[in-house]
């Protein structure tokens, strides 16, 4: 039950987009057609739910202080919270490596759809801002660092693809012309935001 | 020290014709989430601008050694190395801000500016020329987000810097802060406005069919 109250509240009240601005270069950039966007959608949310519960288990067995007490009492002090940016960064950075290969060598049509954005997600800042979220939230096991990953991935998908299908609308509007683009692109995402507000304080 | 053309070009460029936010997209999460009070703005500013200018320097030397296909991951090491750096020094002298920072010290390794600079300059030219375009970058980076952090301050909660400067005497009069200010879309549309404002001033920027 509580995954599931997770789930539903990092899409909603916690969206990525609309309340931490996390991943904004690419939902900028990408935001011009549903369909790329979709894509790009799917594989965030790929790569969110196979990264956390690694990072999850990184930062509790290895890098939290004392979390290497399991390897012996000697271990017990030690404390290398210090390089968890480095871990975190390096395990998205692989991660995203790998799945472009085995994408690459297992389906080559989803690998073609994806295109550039496969290797863009390692820089996406939604990813890495889920692993220090789950960081700095200390969740109860794998599971819930899954689930809020999972999440975190449809709630930002969810974002794209609304902002996608407005920007498709609004290649026939008139809008000013020192606005046109990016400006009015950053308008609506404020208005969207704005509207997603509605959400917080809702406890699920 | 006389700066060459180029030297010139790659650190003014990125203040005004070529800046980051504005023209080039590059590092818009953490501008808009960490603007609420022009005090985390200016550390974000000065912290991006360190981690740009060493990070753009690191690549440079190291240019011509990384072979391309693992180049991100390289860069990624190196930014993030410098980034947790960073965040100790912070941790040390300016533990609050530092709070109200939170993740978004960490996220600076994924600032696309680092990664974009880092990519499309640091890898294709001299260590000299990149310190400077790292330098101008985060410079570029740090006016947008200084000026959005004035802005929301002043309106917000009246403030800068934690010091009052809207007199109490505006608020007997029925002056209230604008408490919409506070929230985060309110940084979209602040940054909006100066889009609109460099744009209109910048017509060759504007984008015509599209």
């Amino acid at each position: 039950m509580d995954a599931i109250s997770l789930i539903v509240r990092s899409i909603f009240v916690d969206n990525m987009i609309f309340a931490y601005f996390l991943g904004m270069c690419s939902f900028l950039a990408v935001s011009k057609n549903v369909k790329t966007a979709f894509g790009l959608g799917i594989a965030v949310t790929f790569v969110l739910v196979l990264t956390l519960p690694i990072n999850y288990m990184l930062e509790n067995y290895v890098l939290k202080a004392g979390a290497l007490a399991w390897l012996g009492p000697q271990f017990a002090g030690v404390d290398l919270s210090v390089f968890s940016l480095l871990i975190f960064i390096a395990v998205i950075a692989s991660f995203t490596q790998l799945v472009e290969m085995v994408v690459e060598r297992f389906s080559p049509a989803l690998y073609n759809s994806l295109g550039i954005f496969l290797p863009l997600i390692a820089v996406n800042c939604a990813i890495l801002g889920g692993s220090l979220f789950m960081q700095q939230r200390e969740f109860a096991n794998v599971g819930m660092a899954t689930a809020y990953g999972f999440g975190s991935g449809i709630g930002w998908m969810l974002a794209i693809v609304g902002m996608a299908a407005i920007r498709e609308k609004l290649e026939y509007s008139h809008v000013p012309k020192p606005l046109k683009g990016l400006g009015i692109t950053f308008i609506i995402t404020a208005l969207m935001a704005i509207g997603f507000m509605s959400f917080s304080g809702i406890n699920i | 020290m006389a700066l060459s053309a180029k030297a010139k070009q790659a650190f003014l460029g990125p203040l005004n014709k070529n800046n980051p936010i504005l023209v080039q997209v590059l590092g818009i999460c953490s501008a808009l989430a960490v603007t609420s009070k022009l005090e985390p703005a200016l550390v974000m500013a000065i912290a991006v601008t360190i981690v740009t200018a060493f990070g753009n320097v690191i690549i440079s030397l190291l240019r011509k050694t990384i072979p391309n296909r693992i180049r991100i991951i390289v860069q990624l090491v190196v930014v993030a190395a410098l980034v947790t750096i960073v965040s100790e020094v912070l941790k040390a002298y300016a533990y609050d801000v530092n709070k109200q920072l939170s993740v978004f010290v960490g996220l600076i390794v994924t600032n696309c500016i680092l990664m974009g600079r880092l990519e499309a300059f640091a890898l294709g030219n001299g260590p000299w020329p990149s310190f400077l375009d790292g330098i101008g970058n985060g410079l570029g980076y740090g006016w947008i987000l200084v000026t959005v952090g004035f802005f929301r301050e002043l309106l917000g909660s009246g403030t800068l810097l934690g010091h009052r400067v809207i007199p109490q005497a505006f608020y007997n009069a029925g002056y209230e802060n604008n408490g919409l200010m506070m929230l985060a879309p309110m940084a979209l549309l602040l940054v909006s406005v100066i889009i609109w404002i460099h744009r209109s001033r910048n017509t060759d920027l504007q984008e015509g069919a599209n």
